[in-house]
């Protein structure tokens, strides 16, 4: 009489398992095409951030914080690097750093696109708002087992699920910064006779990109916490770093670890708000 | 000789506007037709009645003042005029042309050729520059960047914006902003300007400052301006001609003072209650126009003839481009025996600049007894004025 009868239980497992299993076998050349695609473009990503060598990125931070904020945060996103290293992570970090740049990267390809389209077309809107809520409450580690179906173990189910996980805040403010454009000044930007082209481009995204830039923002981040978690399914790294710690159980190592997630975070966050506000120009009213 | 009609610039007829979709929408225009209210509309079939119905004629050069409280349907009005809101029914001609049945690439053209626009809370780009602000609707028109800059620094010292120019909106003030709106509008020059509230977000004193400067800046730039506001006062100092909005029709249209002289209902007295005649009544709200007028070398016994025709006591003599000569009185035409008009224009006569508030020119034009020409900046003729006229309007 408390318990739920079981003649209503019905197991949504099976149906979802199949559709993967189609999916596995009908389209199983295009999956092979992006795990090219991206073991590719990943090789190069990693190559390239392994040739800089390690004072010249310090370097670089140092600089680049100088000219978004002042010397002092130069110093301290430089030392955070620099820490890094000394923890003895520096090449987990490139490798970490190339999934996340991977995964954004991609993301905002779609993301930017679909948030726009979603603006523009009510029907669209309706569709997308609950499935990005779900994607949004989804827990994480779901992601990780049709990525894993799909693309076997690695950095590339990697980069799918980090993708697929970080990429609703891109879509959700891009939509919401489009959307919040004031009325008048789109009014203005049609009464002028711009095209829908000229719309987008000359208003709705430069008065959006703000916004925009959050959902930049907030998916890095995302994609930061995901890179981590997909070390589950042999993505390399810090991520693995900590995986081993918590299999050894070495509070010491893991913390280390974490921090070294910690900083790269913080490093890649204020070098991305930074470019935000030097993007904004004068527009801060 | 002709005689004077200023042609209309803009034609609605038979117009309306409701806000909303598929069979609602259906029935609120049945609705409509069936004399229900806005509010029963609204109520019934969730759809928002912008405009019931509009037939109005704005001539060429006219400001144009369309004034109603909020919700009376002016602002839904006034996007009609480019296409911004999407009538569902009546015609709107702009020389003569339905705008409403034009295609995406005619209403493109018409946009960006022949109507600007001035937004109550300025619509400015904040991303943008004074500079690129005011030269966004040449930029859309693909015009080199060498000369639309030079065009718009030409927009920016019309309207008193110089040394601006690489200022963002958001260190200017509301009136400066306003006049980046303006400047915006007159930079592609449009031949027809719709100014949607264009002052009622300002303080009352700039307001007043921005008023005389359109007032002075119409003369110059000479378009047909569609005007929008929900103030009286402002209505009457500005207005060529009114039209009182409410609830989606026109309550009354004309001059100001025929506002004045014949309200049509408790609703216009009540609105105009409240107008100080003295302080907003100009030479020309309340002139008379010109219904005829002379060349030089018109024919004396036809202009005699006109004269008479047309009850006058005195005629006006302009130049190719309408500009003042001068005038002819119908006593001279009477006596002389000369061929033409030419010899019997008498050139030192007293003429009023249009925007002159009556109250000064009344001691003037006290003293004669024929009617007295109204210019505007460019000595154009634009009316005529007389004393009774003018005392009429007073009292």
């Amino acid at each position: 009489m408390f318990n739920f009868p079981e003649k209503l239980e019905f197991s949504i497992a099976g149906i979802i398992d199949a559709i993967v299993e189609w999916i596995l076998t009908n389209l199983d050349g295009l999956f092979d095409l992006i795990s090219t695609i991206i073991v590719y473009v990943f090789y190069y990503v990693e190559t390239f951030l392994n040739y800089i060598p390690w004072w010249v990125m310090i370097l670089l931070v140092i600089y680049i914080g100088y000219r978004l904020y002042h010397v002092g945060m130069g110093l301290v996103l430089g030392l955070l690097l620099f820490l890094i290293g000394v923890f003895g992570l520096w090449e987990m970090m490139i490798y970490t750093l190339a999934i996340v740049l991977i995964s954004v990267v991609v993301s905002l390809l779609i993301g930017i696109p679909t948030g726009i389209l979603m603006a523009k077309n009510k029907r669209f809107e309706k569709i997308l708002l609950p499935i990005l809520d779900a994607m949004q409450t989804m827990p994480s580690f779901v992601y990780l087992i049709p990525a894993v179906m799909l693309f076997g173990l690695g950095k590339v189910p990697a980069v799918f699920a980090t993708t697929i996980y970080a990429i609703p805040p891109v879509i959700r403010l891009t939509f919401l910064g489009i959307s919040n454009v004031d009325k008048e000044v789109r009014e203005a930007g049609m009464a002028f006779g711009s095209t829908p082209f000229q719309l987008l481009f000359k208003i709705e995204l430069p008065q959006a990109l703000s916004t925009i830039m959050t959902g930049v923002n907030q998916t890095t981040m995302m994609a930061m916490a995901m890179v981590v978690i997909s070390s589950m399914i042999g993505a390399e790294g810090i991520g693995e770093e900590v995986l081993v710690a918590i299999r050894n159980l070495e509070v010491g190592r893991g913390f280390q670890a974490g921090f070294a997630v910690v900083f790269l975070a913080i490093l890649l966050d204020r070098l991305l708000q930074g470019t935000t506000k030097k993007l904004q120009g004068g527009d801060d009213a | 000789m002709k005689k004077v009609k200023r042609k209309n610039k803009i034609e609605v007829e038979n117009l309306q506007l409701i806000f909303g979709k598929g069979r609602a929408k259906q029935k609120a225009i049945k609705m409509v037709e069936a004399g229900a209210t806005n509010e029963e509309i609204r109520e019934e079939t969730g759809c928002a009645v912008g405009i019931r119905n509009i037939d109005l004629n704005i001539k060429e050069g006219e400001l144009f003042v369309i004034v109603g409280l909020s919700g009376s349907g002016k602002s839904s009005f006034l996007r009609c005029f480019n296409k911004l809101n999407h009538p569902n029914r009546g015609e709107i001609r702009i020389d003569g042309e339905d705008i409403l049945s034009y295609d995406k690439n005619q209403l493109q053209e018409l946009r960006r050729h022949k109507i600007g626009m001035v937004f109550q809370h300025f619509g400015l780009l904040s991303h943008r520059t004074i500079l690129d602000n005011v030269a966004y609707g040449l930029e859309v028109q693909g015009i080199e960047p060498e000369s639309r800059k030079e065009k718009a620094y030409e927009a920016n010292k019309i309207v008193g914006l110089e040394g601006w120019e690489d200022y963002y909106p958001h260190q200017l003030s509301g009136g400066m902003k306003q006049r980046v709106g303006l400047a915006r509008a007159i930079a592609t020059e449009p031949e027809v300007l719709l100014m949607d509230e264009p002052y009622s977000a300002l303080d009352p004193l700039i307001r007043r400052d921005m008023q005389n400067e359109l007032l002075n800046l119409e003369e110059y730039i000479d378009k047909t301006i569609v005007f929008i506001t929900h103030d009286m006062n402002e209505a009457f100092k500005m207005g060529d001609r009114i039209a009182l909005l409410k609830d989606g029709e026109i309550v009354q249209k004309g001059k100001p003072m025929e506002f004045f002289d014949d309200p049509r209902n408790d609703y216009v007295r009540d609105f105009i209650a409240d107008v100080d005649k003295g302080q907003v009544l100009k030479a020309k709200q309340v002139m008379d126009d010109v219904d005829v007028d002379f060349k030089a070398n018109d024919s004396r016994s036809e202009v005699l003839s006109t004269l008479e025709d047309e009850n006058m006591k005195v005629g006006f003599v302009v130049d190719e481009n309408n500009k003042l000569i001068g005038r002819v009185t119908l006593d001279n035409v009477k006596t002389s025996r000369a061929k033409t008009i030419k010899d019997l224009i008498e050139t030192d006569i007293q003429s009023f600049y249009r925007q002159r508030f009556i109250k000064e020119i009344l001691p003037l034009v006290g003293e004669t007894d024929y009617s007295v020409p109204i210019v505007d900046s460019k000595n154009r003729l634009r009316g005529t004025i007389n004393k009774e006229v003018i005392i009429n309007a007073l009292i």
